[in-house]
């Protein structure tokens, strides 16, 4: 049992009997991530699985004020936010834009860019399912190499992920970090962190996804475990620019054994149709990410 | 008291920004607009405004930042022109949508392909399903006074309101303005009170998805669909009508300067020949009715303040009489007529007036209009409204055809 | 007279089971056999595996640990996590505890 299990708070923010999947990663995430997020927060949220699991009018399922706004818009959202705050007076409130990887690596990534080059005080928090679930499963920017989806139905995804994680890097963050719904104390943790710091903190999180991935509901903390014991996910905290692995990551990096690729591609049917070539490409990728994160964590 | 200053007509739309003591702004440079921002960004940087600016990366994250600040309170204020209004298309939808009063400056300018830099109308036109009030100024003086009057309709209907005027034009052409006094403005408008507060101690999910059917909340209560959320929009742009008048009323009586229609009005006392336009165009159709009465034709021009809500009663009134009427406009609906011409046709449409109407497109991607051209163009049209076959038709004027 | 919400624009407030009984997705339910869960074997607050990564928030952390059945979406991961195999999924109509 992991002790420190109970310093979480037992309050529900994300309350049952909403409209999330069974098994839904965001869901298991996002109970977390409002449980640490709960006092003086707004969030916003563009069109995305997420606006479901809201609800629909006029009952909503999350105990956190709320704004939704347009897919594109939502670090722009915040930041308006952020700014009617401040000229208000509310300036005790965390801003939180919540947002899936469709508007966070694609068509967000504009706002995001530009409220984060602004230094805005908010926390962008992407849960990354690796496609356009609520639409129906079509490739995102996120989507990994070998994925089949709706709109790479035959030949699978031919290009790798995007990363996204480099990008908001390059925007001298005071707060990057990485969760996963596989280890909900550590993600909880990460957003308590993250609320207490000042300036454009970016989080991302894991989101297994049953319908969309293709596997059965029951298994989604075995596959994000999976993501993060063979390197495809790294759980890892960048502040003011300092890389360090952080919770069964550092286990990892500390002993140096990272499972096969493909003990995580053979669990899922998205992957089904991946080449060879494509397995391998995809361990050579994780294989030098891996290389990278070490060599940063040297510093 | 106030002060009279010569000024461009994008400072006297900042300098009414400042009176009216925005809190939040947030846009993004175009042309014609460009130096309202940059005026307000002197504003802000001098503490002479002391309000927030956020420089956005786009017209698009420039008016979500505007819903964003006002849905928690605070006053918003943006401007653009061309394609960055069309830009924004998605997000006046939702200001709309989301019953904000933010205020928003059109410098109107025509819109690509190809770029034209210059003024029509084409932009503000082609927003104008989105739910926002449109007002239409003629003179600099109007810019600042119609913003100021933009804050209290806007924050009273809960709707937004766009103030438009002409590129270059207005834009950047020089004229005397008497500026309001602050503690006038002050005294005019009262502080903004949002229809809801969203804050931690009053939690709601504002905006979300809504189907068609009505649904039942947790108290039991049937709540709205989609369509009675359309449908009280819609109500509140019809009740505008009033509150527009009242609040021009209102500012008649502190200003001096007269603010009491929908509709503003040159020569048309015995006019048989009846203009009309909005903006500029409708000002230099004032020049060709003085021409026109010269050779003895009774002209007189209405001109649109208001455009959406349509002031249709007033239109009704206004052109009663009239023998003929010219509909001067700078956009096309294309594959029909001017935006404009089909509003005030359906205006008639019913009605016991059934005059001879044309419509005359001109000064697209800021083709020169002169007064002369348009005292010309009418005289050709009143000829040809004999002929029955062109009692209505659509003229390009100073098009190469 | 009926009573209408004064909203002007769209606006929702908090209630559990927006979707409704999302207890009927299931196709299957988790039955715990409490001889074998830690908490009531050891009878202290223990473990609480199911309670962390339940996606609903379904579970309670009591002695015994209860799920609230008109909410359980019948995920399955409480049974796949809990380490001392407790939780068995089981057919819904099955009534066998
Ligand atoms: C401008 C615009 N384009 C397209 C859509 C349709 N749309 C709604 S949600 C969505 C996909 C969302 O994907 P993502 O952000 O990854 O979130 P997810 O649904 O996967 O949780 C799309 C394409 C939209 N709402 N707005
Ligand atoms: S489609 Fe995937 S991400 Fe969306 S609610 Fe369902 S399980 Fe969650
Ligand atoms: S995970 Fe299993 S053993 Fe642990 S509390 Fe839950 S049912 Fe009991
Ligand atoms: S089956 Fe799923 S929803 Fe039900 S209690 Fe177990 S984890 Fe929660």
């Amino acid at each position: 049992m992991p002790e420190n299990l109970f310093k979480v708070k037992k309050e529900e923010y994300m309350l049952p009997g909403n409209r999330a999947c069974q098994g839904c990663g965001l869901s298991l995430a996002y109970r977390y991530a409002t449980k640490a997020l709960h006092q003086k927060t707004i969030l916003t949220i563009p069109a995305s699985c997420l606006t479901v699991l809201h609800g629909l009018y006029p009952t909503t399922s999350v105990m956190i004020p709320c704004l939704n706004c347009t897919f594109a818009s939502t670090a722009a959202s915040a930041a308006g936010l952020v700014a009617g705050l401040a000229a208000t007076g509310q300036t005790d409130t965390t801003v939180v834009a919540f947002a899936g990887d469709g508007g966070t690596y694609d068509i967000g990534i504009q706002a995001l860019s530009g409220a984060a080059e602004r230094g805005t005080d908010f926390i962008f928090a992407c849960y990354d399912n690796e496609g356009y679930m609520n639409t129906g499963t079509q490739r995102s920017s996120a989507t990994p190499l070998g994925a089949l989806t709706t709109t790479t139905p035959i030949l699978t995804k031919v290009q790798h992920k995007k990363d996204m994680l480099k990008i908001m890097e390059a925007h001298h963050l005071p707060y990057i970090a990485t969760t996963s719904p596989a280890y909900p104390i550590d993600l909880y943790d990460k957003f308590v962190k993250a609320k207490r710091i000042v300036g454009t903190r970016y989080l991302q999180i894991q989101a297994p996804c049953p319908p969309g991935w293709g596997y059965p509901p029951r298994d989604t903390v075995k596959i994000a475990r999976l993501a993060i014991e063979t390197g495809i996910f790294v759980l890892f905290e960048i502040e003011d620019g300092k890389f360090h692995f952080t919770s069964r990551s550092k286990t990892i990096a500390q002993r140096g054994r990272r499972l096969p690729v493909v003990n995580y591609l053979e669990k899922q049917e998205r992957f089904q149709k991946m080449s060879m070539d494509q397995i391998e490409s995809l361990q050579k990728m994780v294989d030098s990410k891996w290389q990278e994160y070490q060599k940063k964590a040297e510093g | 008291m106030s002060k009279t200053i010569i000024m461009t007509g994008n400072t006297a739309a900042a300098t009414a920004a400042r009176l009216c003591r925005v809190q939040v702004i947030a846009a993004y440079p175009i042309t014609p607009q460009t130096s309202v921002t940059e005026t307000l960004s002197q504003y802000v940087e001098s503490g002479e405004l002391p309000a927030q600016y956020v420089r956005v990366e786009s017209e698009h994250s420039a008016m979500t930042v505007c819903i964003s600040a006002s849905t928690v309170g605070a006053r918003a204020f943006t401007s653009t022109s061309s394609h960055g209004l069309l830009y924004m298309h998605e997000q006046l939808h939702w200001a709309a949508g989301s019953r904000l009063p933010i205020v928003m400056c059109c410098v109107n300018r025509g819109v690509g392909a190809p770029w034209s830099i210059f003024n029509d109308q084409q932009d503000s036109i082609a927003q104008r399903d989105t739910g926002w009030i449109q007002l239409y100024c003629r003179n600099n003086q109007e810019i600042i006074d119609t913003v100021i009057q933009a804050y209290r309709i806007a924050e009273e209907v809960y709707a937004p309101v766009m103030v438009c005027y002409d590129g270059f034009v207005l834009s950047h052409t020089m004229m005397p303005v008497a500026v309001p006094q602050a503690d006038m403005v002050d005294s005019y408008l009262s502080p903004y009170r949002p229809h809801t507060i969203l804050s931690p101690d009053n939690v709601r999910n504002i905006n979300p998805v809504m189907f068609a059917v009505l649904r039942k909340n947790s108290a039991g209560v049937l709540c709205d669909g989609y369509m009675e959320m359309r449908y009280k929009l819609q109500e509140a742009l019809e009740k505008a009508r009033e509150v527009i008048v009242e609040a021009g009323r209102k500012y008649s009586e502190l200003t001096g300067r007269d603010y009491r229609e929908m509709l503003w009005s040159y020569q048309d006392k015995d006019a048989e020949i009846i203009l009309t336009g909005m903006g500029s165009i409708a000002s230099e159709a004032t020049v060709a009715v003085d021409m026109l009465r010269e050779a003895g034709i009774k002209a007189g021009v209405v001109g649109i303040r208001v455009y959406r809500p349509f002031p249709r009663a007033e239109v009704q009134k206004a052109l009663g009489k009239a023998k003929a009427i010219i509909v001067l406009e700078k956009d096309i609906s294309y594959g029909y007529e001017g935006a404009l011409c089909s509003d005030i046709k359906a205006a008639l449409y019913g009605t016991a007036i059934n005059a001879p109407l044309h419509n005359i497109v001109a000064g697209l991607g800021g083709r020169d209009v002169k007064a002369s051209e348009i005292c010309e163009a009418v005289k050709k049209s009143l000829a040809e409204m004999k002929g029955q076959e062109s009692r209505f038709k659509t003229h390009w004027l100073n098009c190469r055809q | 007279m009926e009573k209408k919400d004064e909203n002007i624009s769209a606006m929702s407030t908090v209630a559990v089971g927006e979707a409704g009984r999302t207890g009927d997705w299931r196709d299957l339910k988790p039955v715990i056999n409490h001889s074998k869960c830690i908490p009531t074997v050891k009878n202290k607050a223990a473990c609480y595996l199911c309670w962390l990564y339940c996606p609903e928030g379904v579970i309670k952390t009591g002695i015994p640990v209860e799920i609230d059945m008109d909410y359980c979406k019948g995920c399955g991961i409480c049974a796949e996590e809990c380490p001392a195999k407790a939780i068995s999924m089981v057919p819904e109509g099955d009534n066998d505890e």
